[in-house]
């Protein structure tokens, strides 16, 4: 079971009731549960312009990845519209080194089911649904109880809070696959198809689930709407930094003293999130490099982490602040062992569908396992950022670009590791043992 | 749609609003290369070869999915993207196995031409390739998986296109494959099957050569065929093929089938016989000397000249002592319209005979009649793709004419068109019916009287009679609806529906038979009551006065053998048609009766005639079709065989020997035919009427009896509807023709005699016997089908 | 009772899965919890569920196995009763996650996707399964456990041997 960490720097805004009992209902609601949604509601005709004003001043950005400001996401939604609208939660958590929204849901599920209503609300939705990844059955089974507790409570279904609207919630899980995270390839598992991604335009806003508009959150980011909402705007925006509001949760793991999930106000310096929250680098060894937010963030030097953690300042540093997945690596840590971990993730993963992406990700990982094996030359380290080159924005949806920015980033910034690797010059610990490596899943 | 104007590579360009950017470019001469774009198929992007440069977006933007907008400015072929597809190409290539010279689709291959055009030859991957065995999935449709370039293509043939659904893609990433709809574990060979139509669509779709044809496979290179564009000879719908030709060392031998050029009357398709149902054609029973009954009952190959001697002279003979009215002839529905109309006019005018008939597949005869005086009712073929609206009374287009079921499902995806289906059985094609009425078993002629205002006839029509008012309801609100009409109907029925779809304005009419000239048979006057052109035997027509024909009405098919029965019926003389097996005639029957039979293979006709003339088909000959549309094409020849003949040529020379009279059967040459009519006047009918309208055309006299232009001049010349346009036709195009009946013409009680062929996709008539694909084909089926029921068995 | 005479289901499953296709706003939104829970009853996705599943959905049984072979989850072969499922991937490798797929391949006697000869245990090397901050990590069926040693990891496996471990469905 996940333990839970805590460190004085934090600042708890959706993680406030971790660790409290909140999964129950009643220890939901004394902790402010559905204070949120009823304060929504008590806005009458104004309601949903008073919620998505209230996330546009929030300053909140998605937590699934991208950023994009949640409160002008849900203005995106046609008011009027033929086909009925969805509230889509994404609780794929997939990316390597990002484990938040599994705290989420194990610690404070009613969250997420209160944010999914307020959505609904903002945008005239009367269903919701949260999709889980597969591997999150025990999440699951918990999110469905604590569902069924709230219709019990008369909270979801017909007539919520006596507002004369119905909103129900579906909860979905998946059954492994990574791409699935990607918001339409989502709505296309949802709809009991292969998880490959949609053409853009239209956007789910437009055309989603099921062809009507939808919003489609990460799941943190829904947990978050509750409280913004309850605390005003404004207040959750100056948690953080310029159009950076509030706090997110940063997973920190790798070569941590103390690995775990903390809630830090945007723009928190990477450095001390490594150093302090998390407790430095583990057994007194030294930084190497840091990937900032998840696997398929470009790496970080170790003289490189004197950055802020938002996307922007995480931008200006040639990286990503991605799902918030730190991980850390030491010293003894080979680039060539590691960046090959990395592509043959993404190798797994990738749905197939078009073929730079397929094809790109399957050579480079070919040509890492043959040099990380023993058997490169110098001209594969080129022929590698070739392939990468030639992948990144030619792809149809971003798990391409997902594959071959890290993979730039690790030739780029560590070529000569590269180069000496192929020479017979190994640095660091092998941290493969397995006698010949083929690669998880196949 | 109002049009967008837009700026690609420099040049300002205009198209409908709504044109996809690789469709915009495309009409401007702007070829955007693309693998897994399929016009009229869903959009995909996968492919990633159509990327071009869109001012102002950040990333090169796909043409395939790109509408066009006003004021765009594209680039489409600069270093970038040049380099964006080299890289692309350079991808697939990587585990490619690269097998071009033995690939089926070398020089013909999509990713053979990019890669030269882009120079991604070089291949820079240590790593074997991921190499795969091929797989057999059905006896036409082979897959090689390594050559596999996963556009897709295949499947979405294969759903939106076909509605077979029988081809998946599995697994993901780069295990991800194309798979068929019977896999392995459940098959009794172990091995990957599909069961479909078998339509060999997903072969022409694959711009690779991961698909391949179970007939052509390694039988050759594209660049050693000749290719040859004609109509294939199966149904009704009479789509262009263009057969592959190689030379033999005695003729040319057909090797394959395919759909070329797509510029044909059935567009992107072709179904399973018109692709690999040539081979008949190289059957090894093909006869190739013409046989003649010995005294002692036995078949002996003789030569030409004794077999059209012996022929003409017993012909003569019979003529002469037991009269015209003793001789019966029977013509085919894959003759050309040209061989059609020359043996009727040689039964009429030289054996003076009415006894003329052909195996009916659908009433034409009252078709024409319930539509006289409305030729512009009759529909084409093309119309099955437009029509804002459709109703199918009866057959089942999807088995009887595919390519107007492929049409149909292509005009309801792209168009929406709203198809109305009664049929007594649930054919395939309710699938894209906004409404399926099921009628009872017999219930088409209640069907017909009911929408003609017979309220009492609806129960018999069908047992949902509040689903029948609303159909009616329906369908008479449509305007501009086609009315597709199955053999069911016929004769007075027949026009009672017709009569009811002309009170919807703008509606047309096509009735669907089989074969690829039974339309043709009908319109030549292969018939004992009708010249060409439906003209009434007996009644005063421009037709009648240049026939010296008999008056009385001849013995329609049933008739004749009858007569033959009771020892009446002297001779018999059969072009292309298998009648003994089609109406289960007794052998004995003509025990008494001289029979001719001008044939590919010994049939159950052939087999109890005292000449047989060994015929080419209609793959080895030239002249003109008519499809089920009343649609008129031009026949190429492409194979050859020795020792074969044209019906035409063996009818012209039978003709010569009786002693006819050549320039009065076969209109050519100058010689006494140099009258220009001025002399005589061209009442007299003494006059040279055929050299008068060929001046007044501007063409000029053909020069052989066997040439068949000289048939097509008259059929153009005297048969009403056939206004012919040569530079159509002579270009290979289709044109659609609409046979004016004389409304004078009341429908008779005339027997119909209509038998449909009830072939399946996997039959074609006698001569489907002789395909040995088609056997394969039909084998196949047996087999799945008794598997099926083994799986369910075990099941339960 | 079941809407579908002869299930291969157990009654509970068949009522769950007739509920299922009920509640979304088209029937095919469940074939992929369907999947997956047939797969919990049975072991794995037999062919005889593909065809009962595809008749529940109204789609044909190569849809759903389109479907099925893209997940990673879903298979179409037995596992042991126990699927091990090792994590690999960074934050796992980081932290020892490889040592501990060569233990449980060593204590197990089995490889990649092997079943042990009694049935028991079947290993799997898988990518990140969330548990980043506690890693190394493992899951043995849908159950978590984290912050691995080969210690530790002898204990949960016994703990599964003697039918004390929490299998969570
Ligand atoms: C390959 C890929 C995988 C993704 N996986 C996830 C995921 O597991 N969870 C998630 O919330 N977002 C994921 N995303 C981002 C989603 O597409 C989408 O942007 C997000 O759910 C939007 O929510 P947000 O605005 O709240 O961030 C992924 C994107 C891509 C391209
Ligand atoms: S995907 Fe392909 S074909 Fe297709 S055009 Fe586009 S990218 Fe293209
Ligand atoms: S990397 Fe192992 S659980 Fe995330």
């Amino acid at each position: 079971m996940p333990t839970l960490v805590s460190h004085p720097d934090e600042v708890k805004i959706v993680s406030r009731r971790f660790g409290q009992g909140a999964a129950d209902i009643e220890k939901y609601i004394e902790l402010d549960g559905y204070k949120a949604v009823q304060l929504a509601i008590s806005q009458g005709a104004e309601m949903s312009n008073w919620i998505i004003n209230t996330m546009k001043a929030s300053g909140l950005r998605g937590r699934g990845g991208a950023g994009f400001p949640t409160g002008m996401k849900w203005s995106f939604v046609p008011k009027v519209s033929e086909k009925p609208k969805y509230v889509l939660v994404n609780g794929d958590e997939s990316e390597p080194g990002t484990c938040k929204d599994h705290v989420i849901f194990l610690h404070d599920p009613h969250s997420v089911i209160e944010g999914t209503m307020i959505a609904g609300l903002a945008i005239g939705s009367k269903l919701g649904f949260i999709y889980l990844r597969g591997e999150y059955r025990y999440l699951l089974k918990q999110v469905e109880k604590a569902v069924a507790d709230a219709y019990a409570k008369g909270f979801l279904g017909k007539n919520i809070f006596g507002s004369g609207i119905d909103f129900d919630i579906i909860t979905q899980t998946g059954a492994g696959a990574y791409e699935v995270g990607e918001e339409s390839a989502l709505m296309e598992s949802l709809e009991g198809k292969r998880g490959v991604p949609r053409i853009k335009p239209p956007f789910p806003a437009v055309v989603g689930l099921y062809g009507g508009p939808t919003v489609i959150n990460n799941a943190e980011t829904i947990a978050n709407a509750p409280h913004i909402l309850l605390m005003g705007g404004e207040a959750y925006a100056k948690l953080g930094t310029e159009r950076n509001g509030g706090t997110r949760l940063f997973g920190i793991s790798g070569h941590v003293e103390r690995p775990g999930v903390y809630e830090l106000p945007m723009g928190y310096s990477l450095r001390k999130a490594i150093y302090e929250v998390a407790g430095g680098i583990k057994d007194g060894k030294k930084l190497k490099a840091v990937v900032p937010g998840g696997s398929s963030c470009p790496v970080l030097t170790a003289d490189e982490i004197d950055v802020g953690l938002d996307f922007d300042q995480m931008g200006k540093a040639g990286t990503m602040l991605g799902s918030g997945g730190i991980v850390v690596l030491d010293e003894t840590v080979s680039i060539v062992e590691f960046a090959m971990r990395v592509i043959s993730f993404y190798q797994h993963e990738s749905c197939g569908w078009c073929i730079p992406c397929r094809e790109g990700t399957d050579w480079i990982k070919k040509t890492l396992t043959r040099v990380y094996n023993g058997g490169g030359s110098k001209k594969d380290v080129d022929n590698v950022q070739y392939l990468a080159e030639n992948m990144m924005g030619r792809t149809f949806c971003p798990l391409g670009d997902a594959a071959a920015m890290p993979t730039l980033g690790f030739v780029k910034k560590f070529r000569k590791e590269f180069e000496d690797y192929i020479e017979g010059h190994k640095a660091g610990t092998p941290l493969i043992t397995v006698e010949q490596l083929v690669g998880a899943g196949h | 749609m109002a049009d967008v104007t837009l700026i690609v590579d420099g040049k300002q360009i205009t198209a409908p609003a709504g044109t996809l950017l690789i469709e915009a470019c495309k009409s401007a001469g702007i070829e955007i290369p693309a693998f897994c774009y399929y016009p009229g198929l869903s959009l995909q992007a996968a492919c990633r070869m159509c990327v071009v440069r869109i001012e102002k977006q950040p990333k090169l933007a796909t043409a395939c999915t790109t509408t066009i907008a006003e004021g765009m400015v594209v680039q489409t072929e600069t270093p970038e993207i040049a380099q964006a597809r080299k890289a692309t190409l350079q991808l697939l290539l990587g585990n490619h196995p690269l097998d071009c010279p033995v690939c089926d689709a070398g020089g013909e291959c999509e990713l053979q031409d990019m890669t030269f055009k882009y120079g991604a030859a070089e291949s820079f991957y240590a790593e074997p390739k991921n190499h795969r065995e091929e797989q057999k999935w059905s006896p036409v449709v082979y897959f090689d998986r390594p050559r596999c370039i996963l556009c897709y293509r295949c499947v979405r043939m294969c759903g939106e296109g076909m509605d077979v659904f029988a081809l998946g893609i599995q697994n993901r990433g780069s295990s991800a494959v194309i798979a068929p709809n019977v896999p392995a574990q459940l098959s009794p060979d172990d091995l990957a099957h599909v069961d479909c139509e078998q339509c060999g669509m997903c072969i022409d779709a694959c711009p690779v050569g991961a698909l391949t044809s179970g007939t052509y496979r390694y039988k050759t290179r594209p660049w050693e065929m000749n290719h040859v564009a004609t109509v294939c000879t199966h149904c009704g719908d009479g789509c262009k093929t263009t057969l592959g030709v190689r030379s033999t060392s005695d003729g040319s031998e057909i090797v394959r089938g395919d759909n070329r050029d797509k510029s044909g009357i059935n567009n992107d398709f072709l179904c399973n016989k018109g692709r690999y149902a040539f081979d008949f054609a190289n059957h090894e029973d093909r006869i190739t000397q013409p046989l003649v009954r010995q005294a002692n009952g036995e078949l002996k190959p003789v030569s030409w000249e004794i077999a059209l001697d012996h022929v003409g002279k017993k012909l003569r003979e019979l003529r002469d002592t037991r009269g015209g009215k003793s001789i019966g002839v029977i013509g085919g529905n894959r003759l050309t319209n040209e061989e059609a109309y020359l043996l009727q006019k040689f039964a009429r005018t030289v054996l003076h005979t009415n006894n003329i008939d052909h195996h009916r597949t659908a009433d034409y005869v009252a078709f024409a009649q319930s539509l006289a005086g409305h030729g512009e009712r009759t529909a084409s073929l093309h119309d099955t793709l437009k029509a804002p609206a459709v109703l199918i009374v009866g057959g089942d287009p999807t088995v009887q004419s595919p390519a107007t079921a492929w049409n149909l499902r292509t005009n309801v995806r792209l168009n929406r068109a709203k198809l109305y289906i009664a049929n007594a059985a649930e054919i395939k094609l309710r699938r894209q019916a906004k409404a399926f009425l099921q009628l009872a078993p017999f219930g088409y002629n209640a069907l017909a009287a009911y929408l003609a205002g017979d309220e009492a006839a609806a129960l018999s029509a069908t047992s949902d009679t509040a689903a029948l008012s609303s159909f009616r309801d329906a369908v008479k609100a449509e305007e501009n609806l086609l009315i597709l009409i199955g053999s069911e109907l016929r004769g007075a029925e027949l026009k009672k529906l017709i009569d009811f779809g002309l009170t919807i304005p703008g509606a047309k009419f096509a009735l669907l038979s089989d074969y690829v000239n039974s339309r043709g048979a009908a319109d030549m006057g292969l018939l004992p009551d009708m010249l060409p052109g439906y003209t009434p035997v007996g009644a005063t027509s421009p037709m009648a006065t240049e026939y010296a024909g008999p008056n009385a009405l001849g013995l329609d098919m049933l008739e004749m053998f009858d007569s033959a029965d009771r020892g009446n019926l002297s001779a018999l003389y059969v072009v292309g048609a298998n009648p003994v097996a089609r109406y289960s005639i007794d052998p004995a029957t003509l025990k008494n009766t001289f029979v001719v039979v001008q044939e590919m293979f010994l049939t159950e006709t052939a087999a109890l005639a005292d000449v047989v003339l060994p015929a080419a088909n209609l793959y080895e000959k030239a002249g003109s079709v008519t499809n089920s549309y009343g649609d008129l094409q031009q026949v190429s020849k492409a194979g050859d065989r020795a020792g074969v003949r044209t019906d035409f040529e063996m009818i012209v020379r039978v003709a010569d020997k009786i002693g006819a009279n050549m320039q009065s059967l076969v209109p050519f040459g100058k010689g006494l035919r140099a009258d220009m009519g001025q002399t005589r006047g061209v009442q007299s009918g003494e006059a040279d009427r055929h050299a008068v309208w060929l001046t007044a055309n501007n063409m000029e006299p053909r020069l052989s009896p066997f040439d068949s232009f000289a048939i097509l001049d008259e059929i153009q010349r005297l048969v009403p509807g056939y206004n012919i346009l040569r530079l159509q036709l002579l270009s290979g195009n289709d044109q659609h023709l609409s046979p004016a009946a004389t409304p004078l013409v009341q429908i008779s009680n005339r027997r119909d005699l209509v038998v449909p062929a009830n072939d399946t996709l996997f039959t074609s008539g006698t001569l489907g016997r002789y395909s040995t694909m088609l056997c394969d084909l039909q084998q196949n089926e047996i087999l799945r089908a008794s598997n099926l029921t083994q799986i369910q068995t075990a099941a339960d | 009772m079941s809407t579908v005479t002869n299930t291969i289901f157990s009654p509970e499953l068949a009522a769950r899965f007739d509920h299922l296709v009920t509640i979304y706003p088209v029937k095919r939104s469940a074939l992929v919890p369907m999947l997956l829970y047939a797969q919990d009853e049975i072991g794995y996705v037999s062919d005889a569920a593909v065809s009962e599943i595809a008749v529940r959905i109204g789609i044909n049984d190569l849809e759903v196995r389109n479907v099925l072979s893209y997940y990673s989850m879903l298979r179409t072969k037995p596992a042991g009763k126990y699927n091990v499922q090792v994590c690999t991937n960074i934050s796992c490798m980081l932290r020892g996650g490889y040592g501990i797929l060569d233990h449980c391949k060593k204590t197990l006697g089995i490889g990649h996707k092997e079943t042990t000869a009694d049935g028991t245990f079947s290993l799997e090397e898988v990518e990140c399964i969330g548990a980043c901050c506690w890693a190394p990590a493992m899951q043995v069926n849908y159950d978590f456990h984290d912050g691995l040693t080969p210690e530790k990891v002898d204990v949960v496996l016994q703990q599964y041997r003697d039918g004390q471990g929490k299998d969570v469905k």
